[in-house]
């Protein structure tokens, strides 16, 4: 009776050890809808089967971060900035198809599809993450290039650069980049 | 393990996730089973059909155990025992 007792006891600290190094590092790379929408659910489905899962947003994927209308940000931009402001999509909302856009008519038919047939929609899946404690990652390279500021984008993310990321996607099993 | 009559089991909690596509049930299988005692049952109500074969492997995974599905109309009743 001792020994399955210990034989439990020792299974479970196994699992408990493995835990913490059962992960997945994403890199979310692109800002189309499309590309974005597999990320989200890869990454809430790992989520739910107990997988630490880190999202590392660069690029034209730090604009999932970004918050819908306009935000008073304290300083200056530069013109440059002020139009990668205005140009890039903000938020979950704005984000267009990669393939069969037709001028946003081919994501407006896409996103009606979705509904009718249950599908979550982006800014859902990115509540879901959030609420399932998915890490979210902002690059603070791209934000200094692109002049986004850590006012306009959404609250409860982390702002890093390559070697945090580097340094969780190595303790993790696998990597994905969503480019 | 014994035959369960899961027309018979007793649910300590029922998850309607009949408006939810994948990954939906899945994430609220999740956050539902938390909710529950160790030992208490939770019966998923999902009419995304590969729900049937996700919320299984899904138990497994993460360590519980799924005793079956009941198929209902347009709908599938999956029943799991929250293991720890």
């Amino acid at each position: 009776m001792d020994d399955s007792t210990i034989t439990a006891e020792s299974k479970k600290q196994t699992i408990e050890e493995q835990g913490p190094t059962k992960g997945v590092t994403m890199v979310i790379f692109s800002g189309d809808l499309d590309k974005l929408l597999a990320a989200f659910i890869i990454a809430n489905g790992a989520a739910a089967m107990d997988v630490s899962v880190t999202m590392f947003f660069t690029f034209w994927g730090l604009n999932v971060l970004r918050r819908d209308g306009p935000i008073q940000i304290a300083g200056k931009k530069t013109f440059v900035e002020n139009m990668f402001g205005r140009m890039m999509p903000r938020g979950p909302n704005k984000m267009m198809l990669s393939k069969m856009n037709i001028g946003g008519l081919g994501t407006m038919f896409m996103k009606r599809e979705m509904k009718k047939k249950n599908v979550y929609s982006l800014q859902e899946l990115v509540k879901q993450a959030q609420e399932q404690g998915i890490k979210f990652i902002a690059c603070t390279m791209t934000m200094d290039l692109m002049g986004i500021k850590k006012e306009e984008l959404i609250s409860d993310i982390d702002f890093a650069g390559v070697a945090t990321f580097v340094d969780i996607a190595k303790s993790g099993h696998s990597t994905l980049f969503i480019s | 393990m014994a035959k369960v009559d899961l027309m018979k089991i007793k649910v300590t909690k029922v998850v309607d996730e009949r408006a939810h596509a994948c990954p939906g049930p899945l994430i609220e299988t999740k956050k539902a089973i938390a909710s529950i005692p160790v030992g208490g049952v939770l019966e998923v109500w999902a009419s995304d059909p590969t729900a049937t074969k996700e919320i299984p492997l899904w138990a497994k995974d993460v360590g519980h155990e799924c005793l079956g599905v009941v198929v209902a109309d347009n709908y599938n009743r999956i029943f799991v025992v929250r293991k720890k």
